[in-house]
C-alpha cells in the first residue's frame, strides 16, 4: 500500500494531513459515496457543504475510520487508517477530536466527565488541572455551570455543545464537527463560529466541519466542498465557491429549490 | 403466471428463506467469536482499568446474589421433597442426601445460577451496549482512541466469568441447606446421618466441575449479551431485539454446552 508522499504536482510541498483516495461506500445496495477525492492540507479549515443524506456524516465518519468502506483509502499524515492493526489505528485516532450531529455524550456520566474523559484517558493531568480545563471548555461554549448537570437533564443544543467541548477539551491536531451549529439560535450559533475562527488562529489545528448554515461556513472556512451525487463536486475558497457557475451550487447558496431531483 | 411457475417461486421463496436464516445464524456465531477473540485481545493489554471491574464484579455477584441464592435454596428443597417421595417406595431414604448434593453441585446450581444471570445479566449487557451503539456512544469512544471492547466489553465479561463459580458456590452451600432443613423438618430425617450422606459421596471433582462450567457459562452469557448490544441496529427496537435475543440465545447456548461440558468433565 502506497503510503507517504504522493508526489502530486501543483501540490504543496508538504504532504497533506488527510488524504482521501477514491473512497466507496453503499448501505444496504445503496451507494452513498462514490469515489470521493480530499485533501486537507495541515492547519486548515475545510467545511463541508451538501444536501441532508448526501452522505457528509458517512463521510467524516471515514476520516477517523468509524466506518470502513469498500473501497478507497483514507490517509492520515502518511499512514493508511482503513488499513491498519488496531493497536496502531488507536495510536492515529488520538490525534483527533470529533463531535457528532446528535452529540453521542456518554448518559452514564455527568456533563463535566464527559468533557474530562479524554482527558483522564490520555494525559497525566491531575483533577485540579482537568477541572480547570473542563471549566475553561464550558466557559468556550456558554455552558457554565451545568458541569455537574447529567446529560439527560440537557436540551439538544446544549448536548451539541457539550459534544463540541469534549472534542476539543484534548487540544486534537484534528477537529471534525458534524453540524456543530444545527439547532442553535443565531447567537449561540456565531459563538461557536468564534471558537472555530480562534482556534484557526493555530496554525497546527486542522479542521473538517459540516454545516447546513452557509453564513458561518464563510466565516469558518479556509476552502468550502460541496458534497453531491456521493462525489466532491466542488471545492474551493470561498469567495471562488460563492461565484461558481455551477447552477446547484447557485441554487444551494440562494436556498432555492431544485427542478431536477438528486438521485 | 402459470401453477408451475407459482410452484417454483414458491419453492425458490422457502429455500431463500432457509438459505438467509443459516446465513444469519452463521452471522451470529461469527459475531459471538469475534467479540470472544477481541476481548481476550483486548484483556491483556494497557491500561488495565481495575475500577470498572470492581464496579462490574459488584453488579455480576453481588446483585445477583439474592436471586441466585433464593433460586438454588428452593431448588434443594423441592429436590429433596421430591426424591424422598420418590425413594420412599424402595426404602432407600437414606439416599435423599447424596442425591441432593450430587445433582445440585453437579449440575443445578451451575446451570440455574447461569439462566438466571443470563436473564439478569445478559440483558443488561445487551440493553446498556445496544443503547450506546444506537446512540453513536460506541462511536464516540472509537473517537476518543478508547477501543470499546476494552473498555466496555473486557470489565463486563471479565466479571461475569470471575464472578459466576463464587456465586455457584454460594448456591450449592444454599441448596443443600434447603434440602437438609426440609428433610430433617418435614420429612423427620436423622440430621447427623442426613449431614454424613451429604458428603459420602461428593468428590472435590463433583464441586470443581461445576465450577468450571460456572465459568464457562458466564462467559458465554455475558459474550452472548455484549455481542448482541455492540452489534446492534435498529434504534429503540433493535435495542428490545438484542436484548430478547442475548437472554434466548444466552439460555440455549448455556444448556447445549452444559451437555458437550458434562461429557468432557465427566
Ligand atoms: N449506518 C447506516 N446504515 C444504513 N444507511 C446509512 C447508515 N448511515 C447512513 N446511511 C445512509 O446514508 C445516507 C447519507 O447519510 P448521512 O448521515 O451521511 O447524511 P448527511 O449528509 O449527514 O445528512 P444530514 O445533513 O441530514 O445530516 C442516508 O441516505 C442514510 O440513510
Ligand atoms: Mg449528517
Amino acid at each position: 500500500m502506497a503510503t507517504g508522499e504522493r508526489g502530486e504536482s501543483g501540490r504543496a510541498a508538504a504532504p497533506p494531513k488527510i488524504a482521501v483516495i477514491d473512497l466507496h461506500k453503499s448501505f444496504a445496495g445503496r451507494e452513498v459515496l462514490r469515489g470521493v477525492n480530499l485533501e486537507v492540507e495541515a492547519g486548515e479549515s475545510l467545511v463541508i457543504v451538501g444536501g441532508s443524506g448526501a452522505g457528509k456524516s458517512v463521510l467524516i465518519k471515514h476520516l477517523i475510520g468509524l466506518i470502513t468502506p469498500e473501497r478507497g483509502h483514507v490517509i492520515i499524515d502518511g499512514e493508511d487508517l482503513t488499513n491498519c492493526e488496531p493497536a496502531r489505528c488507536l495510536a492515529i485516532r488520538r490525534k483527533f477530536g470529533m463531535s457528532f450531529q446528535e452529540g453521542a455524550l456518554f448518559d452514564s456520566m455527568t456533563v463535566f466527565e464527559n468533557i474530562a474523559f479524554p482527558l483522564r484517558r490520555h494525559t497525566r493531568m491531575d483533577e485540579a488541572a482537568i477541572a480547570a480545563r473542563v471549566q475553561e471548555c464550558l466557559a468556550l461554549v456558554h455552558l457554565d455551570g451545568t458541569g455537574g448537570k447529567a446529560t439527560s437533564e440537557l436540551s439538544g443544543g446544549m448536548r451539541r455543545r457539550v459534544g463540541f467541548a469534549r472534542a476539543i477539551s484534548l487540544q486534537p491536531e484534528i477537529l471534525l464537527f458534524d453540524e456543530p451549529d444545527t439547532g442553535l439560535d443565531p447567537i449561540t450559533s456565531a459563538v461557536i463560529d468564534a471558537v472555530i475562527v480562534e482556534m484557526r488562529k493555530q496554525l497546527d489545528v486542522t479542521m473538517v466541519t459540516i454545516t447546513h448554515n452557509m453564513q458561518s461556513a464563510f466565516r469558518i472556512a479556509d476552502r468550502i466542498a460541496m458534497l453531491r451525487n456521493g462525489q466532491i463536486t466542488a471545492i474551493a475558497r470561498p469567495d471562488v465557491f460563492r461565484s461558481l457557475a455551477d447552477p446547484y451550487i447557485q441554487k444551494f447558496l440562494a436556498g432555492e429549490p431544485l427542478e431536477e431531483e438528486v438521485a | 403466471m402459470s401453477a408451475e411457475q407459482t410452484q417454483a417461486s414458491g419453492v425458490v421463496g422457502v429455500l431463500e428463506s432457509v438459505g438467509r436464516k443459516s446465513l444469519g445464524l452463521f452471522e451470529e456465531i461469527g459475531r459471538f467469536f469475534f467479540i470472544l477473540h477481541a476481548t481476550v485481545y483486548w484483556t491483556f493489554r494497557r491500561p488495565f482499568d481495575g475500577k470498572e471491574w470492581l464496579r462490574q464484579m459488584v453488579r455480576v455477584g453481588v446483585d445477583s446474589l439474592p436471586v441466585v441464592g433464593l433460586t438454588s435454596m428452593f431448588t434443594g428443597m423441592v429436590l429433596a421433597l421430591q426424591t424422598y417421595r420418590g425413594f420412599e417406595r424402595f426404602h432407600a431414604e437414606g439416599f435423599v442426601a447424596s442425591v441432593v448434593s450430587l445433582s445440585l453441585t453437579r449440575e443445578l446450581a451451575p446451570v440455574l445460577a447461569s439462566l438466571m444471570i443470563a436473564g439478569r445479566v445478559g440483558s443488561s449487557l445487551a440493553a446498556e451496549l445496544g443503547t450506546m451503539r444506537v446512540t453513536e456512544q460506541i462511536d464516540a469512544l472509537y473517537a476518543m482512541a478508547t477501543e470499546p471492547i476494552q473498555y466496555l466489553v473486557v470489565p463486563r465479561v471479565g466479571a461475569t466469568t470471575v464472578m459466576l463459580p463464587p456465586l455457584v458456590a454460594i448456591a450449592n452451600g444454599l441448596g443443600i441447606f434447603g434440602g437438609y432443613a426440609i428433610s430433617v423438618a418435614l420429612m423427620g430425617a436423622n440430621p447427623v446421618t442426613y449431614w454424613e450422606k451429604t458428603f459420602q459421596y461428593l468428590d472435590l471433582n463433583d464441586v470443581s466441575s461445576g465450577l468450571i462450567k460456572a465459568a464457562v457459562f458466564g462467559l458465554i452469557l455475558s459474550v452472548t449479551g455484549c455481542s448482541k448490544g455492540f452489534f446492534t441496529t435498529g434504534g429503540a427496537e433493535g435495542v428490545g431485539r438484542a436484548t430478547t435475543s442475548a437472554v434466548v440465545m444466552g439460555s440455549v447456548v448455556i444448556l447445549v454446552s452444559d451437555f458437550f461440558l458434562t461429557k468432557i468433565l465427566f
